[in-house]
């Protein structure tokens, strides 16, 4: 089985919203587009979206931390928003998981969207129909493209390449690699999606250095006494090198 | 969630219309075993208009539906996934049941009703008891598949209870039996206690039942908080950018938009409406009877049933609205 997904590392991501822009640039003109807005140029600019940056602050300040958050479809291996379709409009591919809504089927009913957990699927007011992420299904397997850019947009343009595009399901893969390796986690696991896509946590890096490391006892700069040897002393070299 | 109003007449349409056949059929039934006399007046006019209205509250209904969908005319796509889809249950279910209803009143009408067979002594099954017997099968299966439509979305939390397919039933059966009452006023006068007082127990039931929602509702823990939500183990977190600067589809579909005074309005308007204004209306009104007061139990009811599923979905809190704290 092969279930495609991003792995988003939090601890990466500097939240410049290159994904939600090369997103909506490769979708407006890919075979998942239109992606239309309203208002775009004046007051309460309003659109359609596959792929949103948003911002948290954790803590109180001063001591707060900063988390930016792109979210998008997590591609779940059990979407509840699939079942509910009275259409059959949306569907998952068996063959890599990617759940997708056929805009020729779509009644735009919505329901769909209230049966995502994560406010992943937005409602294209101009088309009527109900769009989501498709994790650029047809960039992916676009052989006309070179095998290094046969990716999802978000994933090429990301420049702190906090995005990574992979099969979940193979153990061996990078993204899989990365979910066990240094703690990848779903988000609201409580309501059973199995959402594919996995978060990297912010990750602080500290050293540890001892009281007894700074201050050792064996010091040679401590001992007493201590003269700095003249130049005609003999030096370690001078024992060492015959 | 926000309350979208072609939804908000459909189920409430439909609820009424489904009330108004169960009441007619439960007249037929309690007739046909004699524990109330049977209707002296023309059964075509009692049975035939009875179903007939029933049949344009339906169709209105399921016009307020389409004004739901971005495509109407693809609508009839809609039945292919009844092996999962509530929605799709509810799209067949709804039809059938307005057919069944249509043959229902017909037969009546027409005064097509021969007895197909007798049970013990002299107890005839006719044609249309079994046609109503159908019906009724057909009207409880539209009302299982409109609430669970909202029931079986678990993670909204309010909506996920037996709960809602109970209210769903009594609110739509307690309306029904109120137009019943008034229907009943002009077409069989003598049956104005019957039905009167059905559609007040009914409406007792409705409130013990949404009341219990209610509480249960203000009970409730919401499962996912912003901690399981971005997966960050912190009390405070607090939203500075949710990806739109005019709103999005996920700030307004999601959340009723309206301040919290004005729902606490709407459901006490509810409650008033809904359950005391029409018991004591239909109360005066049998005592009479009077029409104008049957009438004004049935405004009232209907108009508080707006507000009542308007605030069925104001309450409701998706969790998504935790990625959109500061909508
Ligand atoms: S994230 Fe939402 S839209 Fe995407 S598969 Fe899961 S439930 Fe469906
Ligand atoms: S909006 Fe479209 S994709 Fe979503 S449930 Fe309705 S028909 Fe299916």
């Amino acid at each position: 089985m092969t279930q495609l997904a991003l792995v988003i590392d939090l601890n990466v991501c500097v939240g410049c919203s290159g994904c939600v822009t090369s997103c909506k640039e490769w979708n407006s003109s890919g075979e998942a587009g239109p992606m239309p807005d309203q208002n775009p140029y004046r007051a309460e600019p309003t659109g359609t979206f596959f792929n949103r940056m948003q911002t948290y602050e954790i803590g109180t300040f001063p001591n707060t931390d900063t988390l930016h958050f792109p979210k998008s479809c997590m591609h779940c291996a059990e979407p509840p928003c699939v079942p509910v379709c009275p259409t059959g409009a949306s569907y998952k591919r068996e063959e890599d998981g990617i759940v997708l809504v056929d805009y020729d089927k779509c009644i735009g009913c919505k329901y769909c969207s209230w049966a995502c957990p994560y406010g992943a699927r937005e409602f294209d007011e101009q088309s009527k129909v109900m769009k989501k992420c498709t994790l650029c299904v047809d960039r992916i397997y676009d052989l006309s493209l070179p095998e290094a850019e046969r990716q999802p947009a978000c994933v090429i343009s990301c420049p702190t390449s906090a995005r990574l595009f992979g099969d979940v399901e193979d153990p061996d893969s990078e993204v899989s690699v990365k979910i066990r390796e240094e703690g990848g986690y779903p988000l609201m696991a409580e309501w059973g999606a199995q959402p594919s896509n996995h978060y990297l946590p912010r990750r602080k890096t500290h050293i540890r250095v001892r009281e007894e490391e700074l201050v050792r006892a064996d010091n040679p700069l401590k001992r007493e006494n201590f003269t700095k040897p003249s130049k005609d002393d003999q030096s370690l070299d001078d024992i060492m090198s015959w | 969630m926000h309350p979208a109003f072609s939804v908000i007449f459909l189920t409430t349409l439909i609820g009424l219309g489904q009330g108004l056949f169960l009441a007619i059929y439960t007249a037929q039934v309690y007739s046909v075993v004699e524990l109330i006399p049977m209707t002296q007046g023309d059964d075509r006019i009692f049975y035939g208009v009875g179903s007939l209205i029933a049949l344009v509250l339906l169709g209105m209904g399921l016009i307020a539906s389409l004004f739901h969908l971005g495509h109407p005319e693809r609508a009839w796509r809609s039945v292919t996934q009844w092996r999962t889809s509530w929605l799709s249950r509810e799209v067949i279910a709804l039809p059938l049941f307005m057919g069944s209803l249509f043959l229902y009143g017909l037969f009546h009408f027409m005064g097509w009703n021969p007895v197909l067979i007798t049970v013990g002594e002299g107890f005839a099954i006719d044609l249309t008891l079994l046609m109503g017997a159908i019906t009724t099968l057909l009207a409880f299966t539209l009302f299982l598949c409109t609430a669970m439509i909202y029931a079986s979305i678990r993670f909204l939390q309010e909506w996920a209870s037996p709960l809602t397919v109970l209210n769903f039933i009594l609110l739509g059966g307690a309306s029904g039996f109120t137009l019943a009452t008034l229907f009943t006023y002009y077409a069989a006068p003598e049956l104005v206690n019957f039905i009167g007082g059905w559609a007040m127990v009914l409406t007792v039931m409705a409130l013990l039942s949404r009341g219990a929602s209610l509480i249960r509702n203000r009970l409730l823990r919401p499962k996912s908080t912003p901690q399981t939500a971005i997966g960050v183990r912190h009390s405070t977190i607090r939203q500075m950018a949710q990806g739109a600067m005019g709103g999005s589809f996920n700030t307004r579909e999601y959340f009723h938009g309206k301040p919290q005074l004005l729902v606490k309005w709407v459901k006490w308007t509810f409650i008033l409406f809904v359950f005391p204004l029409p018991i004591l209306f239909l109360a005066l009104g049998i005592s009479g009877p009077f029409d104008t007061l049957f009438m004004a139990a049935l405004a009232v009811q209907y108009l508080g049933l707006i507000a009542e599923r308007w605030y069925f979905f104001a309450e409701a809190n998706h969790p998504q609205n935790i990625y959109y704290q500061v909508a």
